[in-house]
């Protein structure tokens, strides 16, 4: 299956079927929170309700995450079906109908954080024949270098295509003044394997900005996986074989006596007396 | 669209970099849905309001309760953020369109989502 981005542009290829299918598909809806969730932990932001930008918020899966940890957001998007299908699941965030690669239109230090869910890459392709994506990355990231406030990140979950994208990218934003760098969650995992670009706008005084720590970077697993992985043991234990030797001795006092009981129960044939003879150990003769 | 995050857009056409800001509305219909109360986030957003603008656009659609300055001690004074959270959180416009003032550009307002889609000559 070809990547999404290859087959339409955003708006047409989340037109009103696949807007629903995507949000209807509790698989994706899940993963989506999960990264939203993730998101927001990189954003690090101070405590209290912030007043956050959701880029490409789509149907307002990522929104919501937001909305249910006390913040405000705004949402932009390209396509009108998924805009649609947030408004119907009664999005609280402020949606707009916009085209990222247009620029971001806000007043200089609006934002305390902006986040975006799976979008990056739709940036990344020339739709129309009078798109260039250098300079729609650029608009793009000047624009919403200006829109944050000081000291303000801005993170970005998406799925590059190949190295080279994820420099442009880098390039680009570099260019217009954000600092950070790409997070790579569960980097040897084929499946949970999550690309984040942090970016910082600036530095709020006297705190220097570190880049924050990937998960999955000291082998521990992603709880979806975690019951399928084989865990390999420090030892092999070389297994003994079981000797025939723990099979009961048929020859033992124990024995005699018990059969002895029994034939003396069943009574039809005389029983010898027991005495100190009885199952003696004999000496090994034959 | 909430009257503070009108409070906080500017025109994004290709050099309009002057007196893009407060886009004029026109033909707006306004809804109030209600929102709870959140003096914490007023609080923190009073730095970021151009209160002028806000005084103005408010006018403009027939809302006259904003006083023309912030009053002094505006973060303690609950009256007055319960005004504030009535005016910004809880006035949605639906319907309408939003003017530049420098390029005349006009955005449209469709069931409370504005179209800030540029034209090919715009971007």
């Amino acid at each position: 299956m070809s990547r999404p981005e290859h087959i339409a542009p955003p708006e047409i290829f989340y037109g009103d079927t696949e807007a629903r299918k995507y949000t209807d598909n509790s698989r994706i809806a899940s993963i989506q929170a999960e990264m939203a969730y993730r998101a927001l932990e990189l954003l690090n932001l101070p405590e209290g309700p912030a007043y956050l930008l959701d880029v490409g918020c789509g149907s307002g899966l990522s929104g919501e995450i937001l909305e249910e940890e006390g913040h405000f957001w705004v949402g932009m998007d390209i396509a009108p079906s998924m805009l649609d299908v947030a408004q119907e699941r009664d999005a609280e965030g402020d949606l707009f109908l916009q085209d990222a690669g247009q620029g971001v239109g806000f007043r200089p230090g609006t934002f305390d954080g902006a986040i975006s869910i799976s979008v990056l890459q739709w940036l990344c392709n020339a739709d129309k024949q009078i798109n260039r994506p250098k300079a729609r990355l650029q608009r793009f990231f000047s624009t919403l270098y200006a829109s944050l406030r000081k000291g303000a990140r801005a993170i970005f979950q998406f799925y590059p295509e190949n190295d080279d994208q994820i420099q442009l990218i880098i390039d680009v934003a570099t260019r217009c003044g954000f600092e950070g760098g790409l997070l790579i969650d569960y980097p040897n995992s084929r499946k949970a394997k999550k690309y984040y670009l942090c970016l910082f706008a600036g530095q709020q005084t006297g705190v220097r900005n570190m880049m924050p720590k990937a998960l999955g970077q000291d082998g521990e697993l992603h709880p979806d996986e975690v019951k399928d992985s084989v865990v390999y043991e420090n030892k092999r234990q070389i297994q003994r074989r079981r000797k025939s030797s723990s099979r009961k001795s048929v020859k033992n006092k124990d024995w005699i006596q018990h059969k002895k009981e029994i034939a003396r129960e069943r009574g039809d044939k005389p029983v010898a007396r027991d005495s100190k003879f009885t199952g003696r150990k004999r000496k090994v003769k034959f | 669209m909430r009257l503070i995050t009108h409070n906080m857009l500017q025109c994004h056409v290709k050099n309009c970099n002057t007196n893009n800001f407060p886009l004029h509305f026109q033909d707006a219909q306004l809804e109030l849905i209600e929102a709870d109360f959140n003096p914490e986030f007023l609080i923190n957003m009073l730095p970021k309001l151009e209160w002028e603008a806000l005084v103005n656009t408010t006018l403009q659609l027939g809302i006259s309760t904003l006083p023309a300055d912030l009053p002094e001690n505006a973060t303690e004074n609950e009256e007055f953020l319960k005004l504030l959270h009535n005016t910004i959180l809880e006035t949605h416009v639906q319907q309408g369109k939003m003017i530049c003032p420098n390029c005349n550009h006009e955005y449209k307002i469709k069931d409370g989502i504005p179209n800030m889609l540029l034209a090919e000559h715009e971007i």
